[in-house]
This record gives C-alpha cells, structure tokens and sequence, in this order.
C-alpha cells in the first residue's frame, strides 16, 4: 500500500517541514508495508525533488506546471489525481494554512477519513488510530479512521527527521485538471522576504505585557538574532500594537513547538500556554512568583525582565563565544 | 446578499476539561459554553459589513449543529446582531457529519457567502469550513485576515505560510477565518440582548449523513516536572543550564 505525500515548496525550495513530512510518511509505510511517493506542485530543481529520497521518498511526481498561488478546488483535484494514479490509500500533508485549506475537501472527495494536526505515528495501522491534541493542547485523543483511505495532517515539529539515504526516482506528473475552472484570482503577494518564520523557528523569544512598552524590544530582538530564532508575543501585545499581528502566539494565534520558547513578562494565561506548551524546553521571567507560567516552564527566574534580558544577551553572546 | 455564520458551541476557553466512561466521552458537567472564538470574529465583522451602507448584505442568519442545549449560545449571535439563526437538531458528530448538515441548511437557503472558523476551540479540527465547501462543490478561501466586498465579489486577505495574499473570489463561496478578521469580538448589548428573544430560531432535523472518523479515547498529557527555579542574579547559572542540562543553546 502506498502512501503519497504533498510536499509544498517555497519558491523552489522544501524547508524542514517537508522534509519532516517525508520521514513521517515513510515510517508510517513500514508500518502498512508499502512506499511513499512525494507529491510536489509548482517549480522545483530536480536535485531538489530528488533530495526527498534521502528522507524515504521512493517516487516523486512532479507537476511543475501549475498556475501560481494556492486555489484550493485545482490542488484537490491535482492531488485527487495523484492518489488515483499511485493507488494511494493514505495521504499525508502538513497541519499548516495549505494543509488546512486542501485537507478537508479531499477528505469529501476521497471520501477518506480526516485527523488534523496528528503528533505522532499511529498506534495501529488496522484500524488506524492516530494520536493528535484536543481542547487546544490540555488532552490528548486517539483517533479512529473509519474509512478506507485516511488523510493525516502532521503537526509541525512533532516528528525527527529520519534519514534513510537514496535518491528518489522523478516523474513528470500531468494531472489532466482543468485550471480554466479556477475561481480565486490572485491580486496581490506579500512574502516576509528574509524573515525566519515563527513556525520554522526552532527559538522562539517571546515578549507580554510585563515588557511595558513597544520601545523594550530591543533586547528580545538582540536574542533572537544571537541565537537564530524568531520574536513572539502574547495575545494584548499585538492587540495593542505593539508587534505585528503575525508575532501573537496562543490559542487564537500561532501555535508553534520550537526546541526553546523564552517568555519574558508573559503571566501564561491558558489561553497563551495553548499555542506554546509543546515546546521542548520554556524558560520564563516573571516579576510575579506565583504567575501561571511557572507551572507550564522548566527554568524560570522571579525577576524584572527589563533587567535580566540585557544580561542575558550579554552572557549568551560569552557562551557561544566560547 | 445572504450571509451564514456557522456557528459552534464549545467549552469557554478557561475550562479545565475532563473525561467520563472510562475517558472515552467528554465530561461536560458544570462547562460554560460559548461562541467559538473565531466564528464570533466571524460574527462580528459580517455585522460590519451589514451595518456599512455601501454593501448590499440583506441578510445574516446564524446556524449551530447540535442539541437544545446549545441554543443559548445561537441567542447571543442573535443578540449580537444575526437576524435569525438555525439549530440542525443533533448531537453534533465528526466534521463530515456536521459539514453535510450545513450543507443541507446552505442548499435550503441559497447564502452568498458562508463563514466558518478556521477551528473550533474544542476539538482543533479545521475540517468543517473545507469540507462544506467541497460538498456545496463551491470555492473555498482559508485562513481568511480581512474581507470586504467589492463589486458583488469579496475580497480576501489571506494568510499563506511566509506572507499573506489578497485574493477576490466570486459568490457564493465559503470563508474559513482566523485572527484579524475583526478587532475584537462584539459583545451584545442590553438592547440586542431584548430583542434577540423575539428573532426567529428555526430547528431543523438533521439528515442522514456518515461520520468518517471516531475520536476513540482521550489521554491527559504527562505531567510536567517542576520548574526549576534560579536567582534573578544567577542569569549566567541560567545560560549554564540550558547549554548543558537542556542542551538547547
Ligand atoms: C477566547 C480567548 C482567546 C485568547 N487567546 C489568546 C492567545 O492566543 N494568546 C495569548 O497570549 N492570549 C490569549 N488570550 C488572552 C489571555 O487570556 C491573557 O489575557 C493574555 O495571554 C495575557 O497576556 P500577557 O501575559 O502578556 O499579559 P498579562 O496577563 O498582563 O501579564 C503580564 C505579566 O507580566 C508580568 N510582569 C509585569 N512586569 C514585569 C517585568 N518588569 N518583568 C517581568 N514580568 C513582568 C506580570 O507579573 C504578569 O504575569 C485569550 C483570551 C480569550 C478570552
């Protein structure tokens, strides 16, 4: 039994999240003995369509030719398309705005059963059940397939990278869709050229309320650029305007899982802790012992993160010296 | 122009949540419920776009699938602004159960433009917004920050992963939305609150339709080890750690 994977591109490029896309896709076909064919749409390299083969990809179909920007009826129909051709009776994207926006009309279409933001392999293959958060990250629930095919959205970060070595073979893909039917017309793309995205960070420096003012960010900013990672803040910061609305992290915002989330002046209200409690390892600063985000944190210091950030800028910037 | 706000119930956001009958059910004794999040962003801006002059929306209807229980959730869209709502009486199932009874609610009631969230707060699926529109056989526009209509067409900003596009799309169509779509949510007011008694609620049978997935058990997460805790004055100590002990500098 095959399984196929949508790997989305950015300009041409996978990022990790493909890749880990990839690894999870083939694991999971061990599981149900069969091989994975990626799926990419758009204009890719072929040494870069190939480089899949090193995370497990056997086969990658390749539709170069589509039209710009994501019209979510044409990439049902395209990845329809590819499931019938390869066979496939489980499809894998990613939990991020396109694997929501294609994932559920497939699952129509297909008339395969859906879980969304899955974090983990299943925990049997026949039926399928699948491990994913509810209630915003305060439970677990297993998940049961019903139908014969299945579609899994995987939650960003919660699966390593395996590599298997081997190259994939490549295969011009002509799905046969009509784009004369397309709908949504594009008018206008803002890229955040150069930025690390929040969702890719594996740091993530976070700033709330307690940071007091919009002209205090400077030390967080300085972090983030020492360590490689990117700027969040809680839901009234970008409220207030403070950051930029693409920085709220929580359960109406961005819900990331970097390997350290570094909360500065953030009480850890449950509404924040939702979009921020997979993080492998959260360090807080709080003026207030008793703020909820000491329970949700592995290191903390009851301070003034007006005081601490600068030091530790300085003593981060000595340690990685060394 | 018609517009539908799919509305879901859920828990209130604070609720510490539990399970019964040997964690296989969501205990629900002594929940608050509310609005889900972002269909009330939802809400709110079709209000605005209603209340704005220059648009031609007639009409805004509010629908929820699921038991009586949920109809006090339906009077607050009501009093938020909604001219009537619809309940599809259910105990609501797995998103394709309740897309196709939305489905069935939009093909009685010909709407031109449908929003949905692009979550709801309980069991984080993103599905239904999508596969409504899939089942309608009609455009759908995610992760949808701001809209207005131009011309009898909306036009959309939406949130791809690294930007955002503008996009305008022809009706009918549904919006699957998140965060931006409007500033705050609108609370309803003593006046809404009176005259949202006497707006129609309509309840509706629910039709035959196939779950495709069964949420078989839930697990709590681990519990986490305590904080560890070093002095405001120790911040090298605090580096020390993180360098060697989690090992993510
Ligand atoms: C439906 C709903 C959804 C929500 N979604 C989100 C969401 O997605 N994301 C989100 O973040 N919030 C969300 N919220 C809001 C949430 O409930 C909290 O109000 C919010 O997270 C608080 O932000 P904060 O911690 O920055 O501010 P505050 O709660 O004001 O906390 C500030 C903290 O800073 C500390 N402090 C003050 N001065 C200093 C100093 N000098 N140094 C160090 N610490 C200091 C204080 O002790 C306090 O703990 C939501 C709320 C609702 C109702």
């Amino acid at each position: 039994m095959s399984v196929l994977v949508y790997t989305e591109n950015w300009d041409g490029k996978f990022k990790k999240l493909s890749l880990e896309l990839v690894s999870y896709a083939s694991s999971l076909a061990k599981m149900v003995g069969g091989s994975v064919t990626a799926l990419s749409i758009g204009k890719v390299e072929q040494d870069e369509l190939s480089a899949l083969g090193a995370y497990g990809a056997t086969n990658v179909l390749s539709v170069d030719d589509a039209p710009g920007g994501l019209d979510n009826q044409l990439y049902t129909s395209i990845i329809t398309a590819a499931m019938e051709m390869t066979g496939s009776k489980v499809l894998v994207l990613a939990h991020n705005n396109t694997g929501k926006a294609i994932a559920p009309r497939l699952s129509v279409r297909l008339k395969a059963g859906l879980a969304t933001g899955v974090t983990a392999l299943p925990e049997s293959v026949d039926p399928l059940v699948v491990p994913k958060k509810v209630f915003s990250g305060k439970a677990f629930a297993k998940v049961k397939i019903l139908t014969d095919s299945a579609i899994l959205t995987l939650a960003q970060n919660s699966f390593e990278l395996t590599e298997t070595g081997g190259s994939a073979s490549i295969e011009a893909f002509d799905p046969g869709v009509d784009v004369a039917g397309v709908r949504t017309s594009i008018r206008d793309v803002q890229k955040q050229e150069g930025k690390l995205l929040l969702s890719d960070a594996e740091v993530v420096i976070s700033g709330g309320r307690g940071m007091k003012s919009t002209d205090n960010w400077g030390p967080i900013e300085e972090l983030a650029e020492v360590l490689g990672g990117a700027t969040a803040c809680s839901r009234p910061v970008s409220d207030e305007g403070w950051r930029p609305h693409e920085e709220h992290t929580g359960q109406t915002g961005k819900i990331i899982a970097p390997n350290l989330y570094m909360a500065f002046g953030i009480s850890g209200a449950i509404q924040h802790l939702a979009g921020v409690s997979s993080s492998k390892c959260i360090v807080a600063v709080n003026t207030d012992k008793d703020a909820p985000i000491f329970e949700a944190a592995d290191y903390g210091i009851v301070g003034d993160a007006l005081k601490v950030l600068p030091e530790l800028v300085t003593e981060i910037k000595a340690a990685k010296a060394q | 122009m018609r517009i539908l706000v799919c509305i879901s119930n859920v828990p209130d956001t604070t609720t510490k949540v539990k399970f019964s009958n040997d964690n296989t059910a969501f205990d629900d004794s002594g929940v608050q419920w509310i609005i889900n999040p972002w269909d009330e962003l939802a809400l709110t801006r079709t209000m605005e776009l209603k209340e704005d002059a220059s648009n031609p929306v007639s009409n805004v209807t509010v629908v929820t699938v699921g038991p009586a229980g949920a109809e006090p959730t339906l009077r607050k869209a009501l009093a938020i602004g909604a001219d009537d709502a619809i309940r599809v009486d259910a105990e609501s199932g797995d998103a394709h159960f309740v897309a196709a009874q939305l489905a069935s609610v939009v093909n009685d009631g010909e709407y031109d433009m449908i929003f949905c969230g692009i979550e709801s707060s309980d069991y984080n699926g993103s599905a239904v917004g999508g596969m409504l529109s899939e089942m309608l056989d009609i455009p759908s526009v995610s992760a949808v920050s701001s809209l207005r209509i131009e011309n009898g067409e909306a036009v959309i900003t939406r949130d791809i992963d690294g930007g955002k596009e503008e996009v305008s799309v022809p009706t009918p169509f549904v919006g699957v939305v998140q965060k931006g779509i409007a500033k705050e949510p609108r609370i309803a007011a003593m006046r809404g609150i009176m005259m949202a008694r006497k707006k129609p609620l309509q309840v509706v049978p629910a039709i035959e339709a196939e779950p495709l997935i069964h949420y078989q058990e839930y697990v709590m997460p681990e519990p986490k080890a305590p904080c560890k805790m070093i002095e405001a004055d120790q911040v090298k100590e605090l580096v020390n750690l993180l360098q060697n002990e989690a090992k993510v500098l």
